[in-house]
């Protein structure tokens, strides 16, 4: 299902600037509003907007089934590997501090945490297409 | 069936506005929420973790642990609407 070549084109047009408006999003969130949850979705209604105006194999090329499977773990396994690392250097589980205090590297707590803000968006941003590509698929194979 | 929801919807609804009553004002700064722990984030968070936005701050580094969990429940509910809705093929 193709829709008309206005909306196609007006799409074709959005879709970059909504995509790096998402990921300001996700990296301003240690010092503005935003975050990891509102950059992902942003992120992933820019897949949304590509499968109601083209179709499903047309997104399915630039994410698939199994791109989506693995950034959905990819994302927590950016989480908990910052969690891990914390407890690697002699902290808490996400107890950033311990690190920026052994590596004498100034302001590191912040950027600890936009990793953990990015690991977020990418999950989320993984789950939201998932399940469009699920609700949107009608049946029949969906590798 | 339709009455008895109805009526159930009034009956919950009169006792969600009857409990409104008791919520403090908007905004109101002698709100137990603002009078505790409000402050000591306004006063320490910059401190204690560097970054601008008290949000995030207390999101990801005074309660990383519950992100981490909302994180997991998002996971966890894309794998259920994958092994609900997905016909056919591997995972």
């Amino acid at each position: 299902m193709r829709e008309n070549v206005v909306i196609r084109t007006v799409v074709r047009l959005a879709v970059p600037f909504i995509q790096i408006f998402a990921l300001y999003v996700i990296v301003h969130g240690a010092s503005g509003a935003g975050g990891g949850f509102q950059g992902g979705v942003v992120f992933a209604s820019s897949f949304i907007l590509m499968t109601i105006a083209f179709d499903l194999a047309y997104t399915r090329r630039r994410i698939g089934s199994r791109g989506t499977m693995i950034c959905s773990a990819l994302g927590i396994a950016i989480f908990a590997g910052v969690g891990i690392l914390c407890i690697l250097y002699t902290g808490n589980f996400l107890e950033y501090g311990v690190i920026e205090a052994a590596l004498g590297i100034p302001h590191l707590h912040g950027y600890l945490i936009d990793l953990v803000e990015a690991g977020i968006g990418i999950t989320v941003m993984a789950v939201m297409t998932s399940i469009i590509y699920d609700m949107a698929n009608r049946g029949g194979r969906s590798a | 069936m339709r009455k008895k929801a109805l009526i159930a919807v009034i009956f919950i609804g009169i006792i969600l506005f009857w409990a409104v009553e008791d919520m403090p004002a908007f905004g109101d700064p002698e709100s137990p929420a603002t009078r505790h722990t409000g402050a000591m984030y306004i006063e320490r968070s910059y401190a204690d973790v560097g970054i601008d936005n008290i949000v995030t701050a207390i999101l990801a580094s005074y309660r990383g642990f519950d992100t981490f969990g909302e994180v997991v429940v998002i996971f966890t509910a894309g794998m259920s609407v994958i092994l609900l809705l997905r016909r056919g093929g591997r995972l």
